[in-house]
């Protein structure tokens, strides 16, 4: 039904909009101010004269990003981390979510609750730690996929999906064609449940890709951190020598360069989710609601 | 999280036990093999250090293991209880939460109520993808650009200097650091936050509204009266689960914010455990301060919820 605004509705709703225009200056501004830093030229960044549009136009703050080696093995190593990590979520959470949507699954109860429990108590930093190092992880590519390889949380959010948009007949169907339990998952469920998959690989992906805190703590060898080890590095521990080429004496010229990298850096880091998640998110806001309504 | 078995399946059970179930798990085999990779994951990186817990407990020696060393008794926990970063380590995690929960709670919740009055549209996507877009940037990068802007040559000062102001050293100076933390948290999260919100209220019966409509409320009564009341369930369960871990402030982002002249502010639990176990090596004493700071977190998340059972009849479980 449609009934025509009273002059108090009025006002609300340009109240409203108003509220809307500020909130997205102050979300997207320090995006933008970034954006357009990183494309400056240094010293309009330092005596503050961008506002919003990039001042004195120059890449050359991105050529020294793009062509230092340990940026781009950063990346390819991000890279490497996050498809092969979210590769094995994806198995691994949908190897715990199907049985456990199996009405006639015996035990699953039981798992639940087994899986649950880590949800609310773990090792803790240290024990986990040291068993880890006792696994053999340490300053080994695989404690950047293994130890998160599934979330419980994710897991019950697949079953729930399985459990409620996926027909039960279809499985018992298959069963009875002589299709075995995991030629029904491949052929006929995951199909069905691109929406779940694309949430998880949103979920799990940009864990991978903003992961630090494993590679801060277990991997020794240069050429193994992922692309956030490396620019916490230049970020937030102004080891900017490596960088710039030299070797000690800081000049002005280098201070100047090394703001704009700082910003060149930050853009390159957080283009590839940036642009990934428009795309993703009809889903993921679908995902929050499914686990919302059935945690 | 409870999952009935469905009544067929009891009365199965009940008629012939023995038979039944060694029948259905042979049935069922491939299930099994299936969920078997994730049964081993949860036992070995989940449930294998939960068991090194125990090392809180004990003089841990690398050569003798989580299992051999010697038993201490409570020597650790009593040394953390007297030790002179306590009473701050205490202070400080509960501060910055206290500040967390108090002012940034709302953000979503007004975020949410304000997208869920725009028309439906192209610019309500916009807005709401807008507002998410920050969620995505790693803590990294958000500490990075915080540092950055609030650097005495970044965007702030140069606005403070603008205005006529002196520079301000934020960084550095310990009594801005639970601010920047938090308002840094409402930038990044707010937008995301507000999802769970906004789904609430998609779920309010449209026919209260036209009701209103017909009765003449306006657009801000139908607010007050009928969207508000309609997400206090979703915002009081929220609100358990932030109060549930008030005893756990984030580690990440508060270790990349710190530096040596705002640690009186900004050495949280988390932090020293991670400085005294990994840096320094004092596996037993940092685990024990782990421990302790879980048990509290256990121990509050279940009191609030009681608390919350009792008053409303909202609750987790």
């Amino acid at each position: 039904m449609k009934i025509k605004n009273s002059r108090a509705d009025v006002v609300f709703l340009s109240v409203i909009y108003f509220i809307i225009l500020v909130i997205l200056i102050i979300t997207l501004y320090p995006l933008l101010y970034a954006l357009s830093a990183s494309f400056s030229d240094p010293m309009a960044i330092v005596d503050g004269s961008i506002s919003v549009y990039p001042v004195g136009f120059n890449l050359t703050s991105y050529k020294v990003v793009l062509t230092n080696p340990d940026i781009v093995s950063g990346y390819l190593n991000a890279i490497l981390y996050t498809v092969l990590g979210t590769l094995i979520n994806l198995v691994m959470t949908t190897l715990g979510a199907y049985p456990l949507s199996r009405n006639d699954f015996m035990g699953r109860n039981v798992l639940t609750i087994f899986f649950s429990i880590t949800m609310f108590f773990s090792g803790g930093m240290v024990p986990t730690y040291l068993v880890y190092r006792k696994l053999g992880l340490y300053n080994n590519l695989w404690v950047m996929i293994l130890p998160g390889a599934v979330s419980v949380w994710n897991m019950i959010l697949m079953r729930t999906y399985f459990q409620n948009s996926i027909p039960k007949e279809l499985s018992e169907a298959a069963s009875i064609d002589g299709c075995s339990e995991t030629g029904a998952l491949l052929k006929i469920i995951l199909p069905l449940s691109k929406p779940i998959l694309a949430v998880l690989v949103m979920y799990y992906g940009v864990g991978h890709w903003n992961a630090y805190f494993n590679a801060m703590i277990y991997l020794n060898d240069r050429w193994r951190f992922p692309l956030q080890l490396i620019i916490r590095e230049i970020l937030l521990k102004d080891n900017m020598t490596g960088m710039s080429g030299m070797d000690s004496g800081v000049t002005v010229g280098q201070m100047l360069l090394s703001e704009g990298i700082k910003y060149a850096v930050i853009v390159v880091a957080s283009v590839p989710m940036l642009i990934l998640y428009p795309f993703l998110q009809k889903y993921f806001a679908k995902g929050v609601i499914v686990g919302a309504i059935k945690g | 999280m409870a999952t009935q078995s469905s009544p067929l399946v009891q009365t199965q059970k009940t008629h012939s036990v023995k038979k039944r179930i060694p029948a259905r798990m042979k049935k069922n085999w491939e299930l099994y093999l299936m969920i078997l990779p994730v049964v081993a994951y949860f036992v070995l990186f989940q449930y294998l250090p939960m068991y090194g817990v125990q090392i809180a407990f004990k003089d841990f020696l690398a050569v003798k293991g989580i299992w051999g060393s010697p038993w201490i008794g409570l020597k650790h926990f009593m040394r953390f209880f007297r030790s002179y970063q306590f009473p701050v380590l205490i202070r400080n995690t509960i501060g910055i939460s206290v500040y967390e929960i108090l002012v940034g709670f709302p953000f979503p919740i007004i975020l949410a109520l304000i997208i869920n009055e725009m028309r439906n549209g192209r610019f309500k996507n916009i807005t709401q993808t807008a507002t998410y877009a920050p969620h995505f940037l790693s803590v990294v990068v958000l500490c990075g650009m915080v540092v950055e802007s609030l650097s005495a040559t970044g965007i702030v000062n140069s606005v403070v200097q603008s205005f006529g102001g002196t520079p301000v050293y934020f960084m550095t100076e310990p009594s801005w650091f639970k601010t920047i933390y938090v308002f840094s948290g409402i930038w990044q999260n707010s937008g995301y936050d507000s999802i769970i919100y906004i789904a609430a209220l998609a779920g309010i019966d449209v026919q209260l509204y036209e009701a209103a409509v017909v009765d003449g409320a306006s657009k801000f009564k139908r607010l007050i009266h009928i969207t508000l009341p309609g997400i206090v369930p979703t915002a009081t369960i929220m609100f358990i689960l932030k109060m549930g871990r008030i005893m756990s402030v984030g580690f990440t982002k508060v270790f990349l914010l710190q530096n040596d002249l705002n640690l009186s502010s900004s050495e949280v639990i988390s932090t020293y455990v991670y400085k005294k176990g990994l840096l320094g090596s004092e596996f037993s004493f940092a685990s024990a301060v782990d421990l302790f700071n879980a048990v509290i977190n256990l121990v509050l998340l279940v009191t609030v919820n009681k608390i919350s059972k009792k008053v409303g009849e909202t609750s987790l479980w």
